[in-house]
């Protein structure tokens, strides 16, 4: 069992970077506006699209216009989902006959696909039209994603400009990275998927009537062409309530080794983007190095505790061997369930393909922990690798503290100015993590809302908020998130986490742009060796640890105590 | 700001066209003449023609001639293809004791002859409601008693079994496990 796990996961591994050296140079092409063969079909419509909206993609934008056309951007698209969901009565391709979904839930869907995080407060099959699923929520997993890419290539612009006001064109890089990155590559996925098994009909729901003469309403809907965007942008809202565990949206072991690629696909592939911007592919690889340290190691530790099971249920008589399967699927059973878990968190993906609140302590800790670092272990679509880039910064700075120089990153010194934003950066989601969490276990409505007893009640209230404060989207599922206090409280944290990121970073972007390039000399780090590497790690993961290690202590490890010493 | 609202306003009804309308019906167009089994749910007829469920979804099976699929968590019944659904039981949760220990009870009861281990997936509920498999183990645990309801020798139900189970893909990916559906239709298919 743990050899076949070893295996499945050193193949996973492969598999990815291999893909992500092609994929990134590609990305690097598209986003420096290359031509690529891609160009051919979609160029037209790219230069169409600009002349429809009086767009000049080659004109530059300061910072400040650069976050405030994506500002004005999300929150059209913002208000397009609220809208949608209050009208689904009235407009087409409702089969079913859903009726309009409350505001509270309206607004927390809206904010959630637009943030990028994919929360689901709601259950996909009983609450949403065909048409919200596709007008509104497919439709902002691509541009959500595309946000995020374009705010990295603006931060990248700004560490490889030289006394340069701008960091590119907003529009040209949210409609780059959606017709040539995210498009083609989400196409040939849900026609992979639909091989697969994964449905995608216009049809309503079918009735059949079973082998014992029972009848079963089956929901269908155009489902995979949700899912291949779903996980290539890491968004992670599913077609259906339980996600890439229901067999319509993760139908074989295959399809889920395929999905579970395409969680962490884009944003491996951005690191060699990031190198080949700078023109040195080693600092692409050295960030892509120190996300897969972090990766190994955590990942390990979740498939071993998943393995190991549920000592309840073993003294109960229950064969311990398959390790835990409550909440899970048993085609894809404990290691390939605990596999995307790790992937899904460590990216800010959240889809599940097994219930997280269902695992054992310590594999529930993985994942949250894995959200808690901020998302930068690989890390959602573009903002992984820019928050990822922002420790960074903080790496050299706290290499230059130690021998007294003034810090700097690929040739721009890092100065007061820089650091203030990083430390915003760093610091906004844990704090809207933890006040969020301290909030909600102090209010009748944050209490009610908890469905397991003890410290894992408390676990489900973490990571609720670990999730919406750093855009991931998944859940301990039990937590009952579909009432007001939750609806408003957690998309406000979504809010906060996405655009009280991504106005620092720009900032950031701008303020690196006007600087000079300086010439590495002898007190300069070198930011492509196991040093610098070892150095990025020990950032990542102490900021993290002594950020959310007491309130871990209160949830997982308590539970875990009494797990192994009941 | 205000610059900035006709491109965006523009843009995003671009792709809204783009990727909420041709995205999903051209993959639903080209699904439907390519893939037209799966894209469709991959349902499944009976003996007559009749739909009788989908490959890829598990439904109830109580009587005692058929295998019995895992615990679903769906409401307001198990195995509700139109609300998929799991527990949400945290390993410490005691509902998950007191719904293990029933299960339990209730697979001795019904399989008298099986002494041995419960076999994880029968105790424990699925992650979607909706798993259309068991393992081996499970498949095997249930034969005698599914014999028995048939006026069968286990040995020719277990011949049944052992052609249903799905090894791991290439060795590696996911658990060896039995269609339920497909197997209970072979069965009622044998004369």
């Amino acid at each position: 069992m743990t050899g076949i796990a070893i295996v499945q996961c050193a193949v996973y591994l492969a598999v990815l970077i291999g893909l992500s050296v092609p994929l990134g140079r590609f990305m690097a092409r598209v986003l420096e506006g290359e031509r690529t063969w891609l160009h051919a079909l979609l160029g037209p419509l790219e230069r169409l699209m600009y002349r429809a909206a009086g767009v000049d993609p080659q004109a530059e934008m300061r910072w400040s216009a650069y976050a405030g056309a994506l500002l004005v951007f999300n929150v059209a698209g913002l208000l397009v989902v609220y809208a949608l969901q209050r009208a689904q009565e009235a407009l087409l391709l409702n089969p079913d006959g859903l009726a309009a979904v409350a505001p509270d839930l309206a607004l927390n869907t809206a904010i959630s696909f637009a943030s990028n995080t994919n929360w689901q407060a709601y259950s996909g099959e009983t609450t949403l039209s065909y048409a919200v699923q596709m007008l509104g929520l497919t439709v902002q997993n691509f541009v959500s994603a595309a946000t995020g890419i374009a705010v990295l290539v603006a931060l990248i612009r700004g560490l490889t400009r030289r006394q340069s006001p701008g960091v590119g064109n907003f529009w040209a890089d949210l409609t780059r990275s959606t017709l040539y990155i995210l498009l083609p590559l989400s196409l040939v996925l849900a026609m992979v998927l639909v091989a697969l098994g994964v449905v995608q009909t216009f049809d309503g729901a079918a009735t059949v009537t079973t082998l014992e003469g029972g009848t079963q309403t089956i929901a269908l809907g155009p489902a995979a062409s949700q899912v291949a965007i779903k996980q290539l942008g890491t968004n992670g809202g599913g077609f259906f309530g339980v996600n890439s565990a229901h067999p319509f949206e993760n139908p074989t072991p295959i399809s889920n080794f395929i999905e579970c690629l395409a969680i962490l696909l884009i944003p491996a592939g951005l690191c060699h983007t990031f190198g080949k911007m700078v023109k040195d592919v080693r600092q692409g690889w050295a960030l892509l190095a120190a996300m897969t340290a972090v990766f190994v190691g955590l990942l390990a530790v979740c498939v071993w505790a998943e393995l190991a099971g549920n000592p309840v249920l073993t003294a109960l008589g229950v064969d311990a061997t398959p390790g835990n399967l409550e909440g899970k699927e048993l085609r894809f059973g404990a290691v390939s369930s605990a596999l995307w878990a790790t992937a899904t968190t460590a990216a800010s993906n959240g889809s599940v393909n097994a219930m997280h609140d269902s695992f054992t302590p310590l594999g529930g800790l993985v994942p949250m922990w894995l959200m808690q670092l901020g998302e930068v272990i690989f890390g959602g679509v573009g903002s992984g690798l820019y928050g990822m880039l922002v420790f960074a910064v903080i790496a050299v700075f706290i290499a230059g503290l130690m021998v007294g120089r003034t810090p700097e990153y690929l040739g721009k010194k890092i100065e007061a100015f820089e650091m203030k934003m990083a430390a915003l950066v760093v610091l906004l989601p844990p704090f809207v993590v933890l006040l969020g969490t301290a909030i909600a276990v102090r209010a009748d409505a944050g209490v009610a809302a908890i469905a397991n007893p003890g410290a894992h009640g408390f676990s489900e209230v973490l990571y609720a908020y670990s999730s919406a404060g750093n855009n991931n989207g998944s859940a301990f599922g039990g937590l009952g998130v579909n009432t007001p206090f939750y609806n408003l409280t957690l998309g406000l944290a979504m809010l906060l986490a996405r655009y009280g990121v991504i106005v620092p970073v720009l900032a950031l972007a701008g303020s690196l742009a006007m600087k000079k390039q300086i010439p590495p000399g002898a007190g300069t780090l070198p930011t492509h060796t196991p040093l610098f590497i070892a150095l990025l790690i020990g950032t990542v993961v102490l900021v993290g640890a002594l950020t959310f290690v007491p309130a871990l202590a209160l949830g997982p490890v308590a539970e875990h105590l009494q797990l192994i010493r009941p | 700001m205000l610059t900035h609202i006709r491109p965006a306003l523009v843009l995003l009804a671009c792709f809204t066209v783009l990727t909420g309308v041709i995205y999903p019906v051209l993959v639903t167009g080209l699904a439907r003449s390519i893939f037209p089994h799966q894209a469709g749910g991959s349902l499944v007829g009976g003996a007559n023609g009749e739909l009788v469920g989908s490959e890829l979804l598990g439904q109830t099976f109580a009587e005692a001639r058929y295998f019995a699929g895992r615990p679903s968590a769906t409401g307001p019944a198990p195995y509700n293809g139109a609300a998929s659904g799991a527990t949400n039981q945290g390993p410490l949760n005691p509902a998950l004791h007191t719904a293990v220990t029933e299960r339990i009870a209730a697979l001795r009861a019904a399989n008298p002859e099986m002494k041995g281990e419960i076999p994880a997936d029968l105790a424990t509920a699925s992650g979607s409601g909706l798993d259309p498999h068991i393992s081996p183990e499970a498949a095997r645990f249930q034969a005698p008693r599914v014999a028995a309801a048939r006026g069968w020798t286990t040995e020719r139900v277990l011949v049944r079994v052992e052609m249903h189970v799905e090894p791991r893909t290439f060795g590696i990916l996911g658990e060896p496990r039995v269609n339920v559906l497909r197997l209970n239709q072979d069965l009622d298919a044998q004369r």
